[in-house]
């Protein structure tokens, strides 16, 4: 899908025109640049042109790492054309390089022949230096392998706001607009949209806005009229399902499917969380949404945050914590007794690049085995993982779903590229989305706190504040049906195995695996979560190149789909693919012993390349 | 407002409470409380977290939820802020309020979310057997100091004032009527409010608060408090405290150097300025009396008010009004 190129024309003797389906392009700067409010401003002007958009950042951890340093290199990757975008791209078709560190930074992730607009006033020894290269790269023969569009854009940013009276600092800050008009101009997109996010921004400060503005015009007159850029690229719209469209991250379809959950359910939302990265951005987003009723808590540390959500459950809320791989491991012991005291709750895990603080702004399938395991005693927990950034609201809905009506703690795990990463997503109508049904005890009935259903073994949900239904839990065992406090051998077997027997039949109720390509052949490619896109992307790239491959993406970690064994037993070969050192692999090999499971795997805080998972599948078809 | 009587309040399960133990004195303060409040018995919601105290709420006829170490402060904090219509009270010791759920403690009372939080002091860990607790006495030989501790102990007052609280009480385990006053005026009291509980641990720290209570001396080392009342003690209500030219508290007797009934300090517990409580919280025996009683109760805006507030003004204005208008709201485009 990289090389999809259609067509080329001359339009006039130095502009070429290049209709593609799909483009990658990469914003690249120091962290201060603004390079990911460009990136964004970007998809957005696509999106709204009637492009499918996907994108990911990609920025360090420090909020101002050292100026003009690789490690300080914030990038923004934005992946659009008419067809549906499953991934952000692997390689970029064009570069925005704000300085030689960026350059420096990003070269590996470009095409050859790409379009490299690098800011030609960054270029000084210093920043060279600083860079970690000894000579200008600009100077080097290997930068005709590329189109190197050398523009002096802090000059011509300064030039532009000569008249404006804004001090040199704040005259400096617009240059990303100037990439931004270039880069629109590129690929034909108006400016409009543009322009008015910039005027609701600073919507404070009219001469501030006014020269964003200004600055943006006179990056895309610029490119316009000296044909510095030999390129102009021409994507269409993209021929999609129709519907009302919009586009979503991760985090905030996370969010969102939490609300749409809560108002299905009936219930009030609270989410009791404590800032962390990648994860805060969903806290942030359900703290603006008072007007639903939703109640944010930001406690005082991970513990308290899901410590408030298990006493929001008990009095009735539909309960959420939200943090990543650090903070799962604080709020393991109260998981636990989300578990014992057989409460609903959602506790979703952005993950990131771990052990300890890790890479906090990187992605890694890196919970997995703590999800499922990390806690004290037999606490088995219901584990989903969401594929893509617009489905991060569908996992969400679904594990609020099997909390309530199972009575149960259920793990959402997303990571930082869903959570950040934005598509193209078309809007649901709630109508639409299955029902839930809170087992809430009424007034009046005859209250035994671990009486259970018999098809789910799910207790019901006595709230306080209703009359007769008196009782006390806690984290002690207790006497199957009565709840009172128990240590005897014979009833701690009988509750333990009720516990685990509750979670294992929720398999019947969660839709069976599906098998993208055919239900058999020589490989099978096994993935789950965040890293849907590139996976469904390469089997299906295989599979026209004619190859017997095909992909199960689980949903569901915990428990399995019940014809998950039936599947695998219908190929030669399974390839699990994950962004860790085998975590799935693992819990297969303890579930389903009977296959034989390759692996591969990748722990460098990125995402897969659609390119190194074909050539690995190709490898393994071939051997 | 419901006709209760303690008993009301006392469930089927049988107290496992060690015999002696200060824990049967509170309990019977706390469900006379609550049927003197004659809130529905519904409405409450007993939380505590782990240790000898904890297990208090599965002897209570109402809800009652026993949790984590620790953690009871967050989970009650949670609920009532889930539900304000609540009655929360949470039950902790000393370990598990001060020590392990120290952070919760602090934070619930800095933003005012209204529970009711009894803290069992008696200088000791109980449930594991006798080690030393953030408020052992320095110098204290325990399990785990067997040459004596060399750490100081928190005063719970302090901390409580420290952390912007706008209610405290202290009582003793054995002073059954003091103890129920106290926890009805907490509960009163709109926002956090904290009531100390010197209790006795019979087995592991017999005799800890004897200073205090010791029948010989008692009457001279404990000043009840009571709001707008002088600050008088002692056997034949002859002593009280006044303030020294250096501003500090001082013990003086009536009818001793021509000091009267009228020279002594009246108690203020709503003044917002906590000076003056700061220092009755920290008074020690025997150069002063311990201060019992409600030693501050100033009104403040609540956690859970203010959230309900703030819901109620954001959807007055907001165009949102499900689930349907988010996912609309924003950019959004049409594909044909």
């Amino acid at each position: 899908m990289f090389l999809n190129m259609k067509n080329e024309i001359i339009m006039n003797e130095s502009i070429k025109v290049i209709e593609r389906r799909d483009v990658v392009i990469r914003f690249s700067g120091d962290s201060g640049d603004g390079m990911q409010l460009t990136g964004q401003q970007f998809s957005d002007a696509a999106a709204l042109f009637g492009n499918e958009v996907s994108t990911f950042p990609d920025y360090p951890a420090e909020i101002r790492a050292p100026q003009g340093t690789v490690g300080g290199v914030s990038g923004f990757q934005v992946h659009f054309g008419d067809n549906p975008m499953k991934t952000p791209g692997d390689f970029a078709d064009v570069l925005v390089a704000m300085n030689p560190a960026a350059l420096k930074a990003n070269l590996r992730w470009v095409k050859k022949g790409a379009t490299i607009i690098v800011n030609k006033d960054a270029f000084n020894p210093k920043n060279i230096e600083k860079a970690g290269y000894t000579s200008n790269p600009l100077e080097d023969p290997a930068a005709s392998d590329y189109n190197l569009v050398a523009t002096p854009i802090t000059t011509l940013t300064e030039e532009a706001l000569k008249d404006s009276g804004l001090d040199q600092k704040s005259i400096v800050k617009c240059k990303n607009m100037f990439a931004l008009g270039m880069t629109l101009w590129m690929f034909d997109r108006t400016l409009e949209h543009t322009e008015a996010l910039l005027n609701q921004k600073f919507s404070k400060k009219l001469n501030v806005a006014a020269a964003n503005r200004k600055v943006l015009q006179a990056g895309y007159n610029y490119a316009g009229n000296v044909h510095a850029l030999a390129v102009h690229f021409d994507v269409g719209h993209a021929i999609i399902e129709p519907g009302r469209y919009r586009t979503i991250t991760g985090n905030k379809a996370t969010a969102w499917g939490l609300i749409a959950a809560a108002e299905k359910a009936g219930l009030p939302l609270f989410c009791g969380s404590y800032p962390i990265t990648p994860a805060t951005d969903i806290l942030q987003e359900l703290a603006l949404h008072r007007e639903l009723g939703v109640k944010t808590y930001q406690a005082e540390d991970e513990i308290a945050g899901i410590c408030t959500s298990i006493g929001a459950s008990y009095a009735g809320s539909l309960a959420a914590t939200t943090t990543s791989g650090p903070g799962l491991a604080l709020k393991s012991e109260a998981a636990g007794l989300a578990v014992m005291a057989e409460l609903p709750l959602v506790i979703v895990d952005v993950q990131r690049g771990g052990p300890s603080t890790g890479l906090p702004t990187k992605t890694e399938q890196s919970d997995l085995l703590q999800a499922l395991h990390g806690r004290n005693g037999e606490s088995p927990m219901p584990v989903i993982a969401a594929s893509t950034p617009g489905d991060c609201f569908y996992a969400a809905f679904q594990a609020a779903k099997i909390a309530v009506e199972h009575m149960t703690p259920v793990i959402l795990l997303t990571d930082g590229f869903l959570g950040n990463g934005a598509q193209s997503w078309k809007i649901p109508a709630m109508k639409d989305m299955p029902p839930i049904h809170p087992r809430v005890a009424t007034a009046g009935e005859d209250y035994k706190p671990y009486a259970r259903d018999p098809q789910t073994l799910a207790r019901t949900w006595a709230l306080p504040g209703t009359p007769g239904l008196e009782h006390r839990i806690g984290g002690l065992e207790k006497v199957n049906i009565t709840g009172e406090i128990s240590y005897v051998p014979e009833n701690h077997q009988v509750m333990t195995e009720l516990r685990q027997a509750k979670i294992d039949r929720i398999a019947a109720v969660i839709p069976p695996q599906r098998v993208i390509g055919s239900p058999e052949g020589t490989l099978l490619v096994v993935g789950w979560g965040g890293t849907y896109g590139h996976l469904h992307t390469a089997v299906e790239e295989l599979r026209a190149e004619g190859k017997s491959v095909s992909l199960a993406h689980f949903t569901h970690i915990n428990p399995l789909p019940a014809n998950t064994g039936e599947i695998f037993s219908r190929f030669e070969k399974i390839l699990v693919c994950e962004l860790n050192l085998g975590q799935f692999a693992h819990h297969l090999r303890g579930i389903l012993p009977r296959f034989h499971y390759q692996q591969y795997n990748k722990v460098a805080g990125l995402p897969f390349t659609v390119v190194e998972l074909k050539e690995t599948i190709t490898e393994i078809l071939t051997k | 407002m419901e006709n209760y009587t303690a008993k009301d309040f006392k469930s089927d399960q049988e107290i496992r409470w060690c015999p002696g133990c200060g824990d049967h004195g509170i309990i019977n303060s706390v469900q006379k409380a609550m049927a003197d409040l004659g809130y529905p018995r519904e409405t409450w919601a007993v939380i505590s977290g782990i240790g000898c105290s904890s297990r208090l709420p599965y002897y209570m006829n109402c809800y009652g939820f026993h949790t984590i170490h620790g953690r009871a402060a967050a989970i009650a904090a949670g609920a009532k802020s889930a539900n304000p219509r609540l009655n929360v009270l949470q039950i902790s010791g000393d370990g598990d309020a001060l020590a392990i759920g120290g952070n919760h403690f602090i934070h619930a009372i800095r933003r005012n979310i209204d529970i009711t939080m009894m803290v069992f002091n008696n200088e000791i860990y109980g449930l594991t057997k006798g080690q030393y607790s953030p408020t052992t006495k320095l110098g204290t030989k325990t399990k785990t100091s067997p040459y004596g501790t060399i750490e100081m102990p928190f005063n719970p007052g302090e901390l409580v004032i420290g952390a912007q609280g706008r209610f405290f009480a202290r009582s003793i385990d054995t002073s059954v009527q003091l103890t129920a006053e106290v926890t009805k005026e907490a509960v009163l009291h709109r926002g956090t409010a904290v009531v100390e509980v010197l209790q006795n641990c019979v087995i592991f720290a017999d005799g800890v608060h004897a200073a205090i209570t010791d029948k010989e001396y008692r009457e001279d080392r404990q000043l009840v408090l009571k709001h707008g009342q002088p600050m008088i003690f002692g056997k034949n209500g002859q002593k009280g405290l006044v303030v020294d030219r250096t501003g500090k508290l001082q013990v003086v007797e009536i009818g001793k150097d021509g000091i009267t009934a009228a020279d002594l300090l009246v108690h203020d517990a709503r003044c917002e300025n906590p000076s003056m409580h700061w220092m009755l919280v920290h008074m020690k025996a025997p150069e002063f009396p311990v201060a019992l009683g409600v030693i501050r109760d100033v009104e403040g805006r609540t956690y859970d008010q203010a959230l309900e507030e703030q819901i109620a003004s954001v959807k007055a204005t907001s165009p949102i009004h499900n689930a349907d208008d988010l996912l609309n709201s924003g950019d959004t485009w049409e594909v044909k």
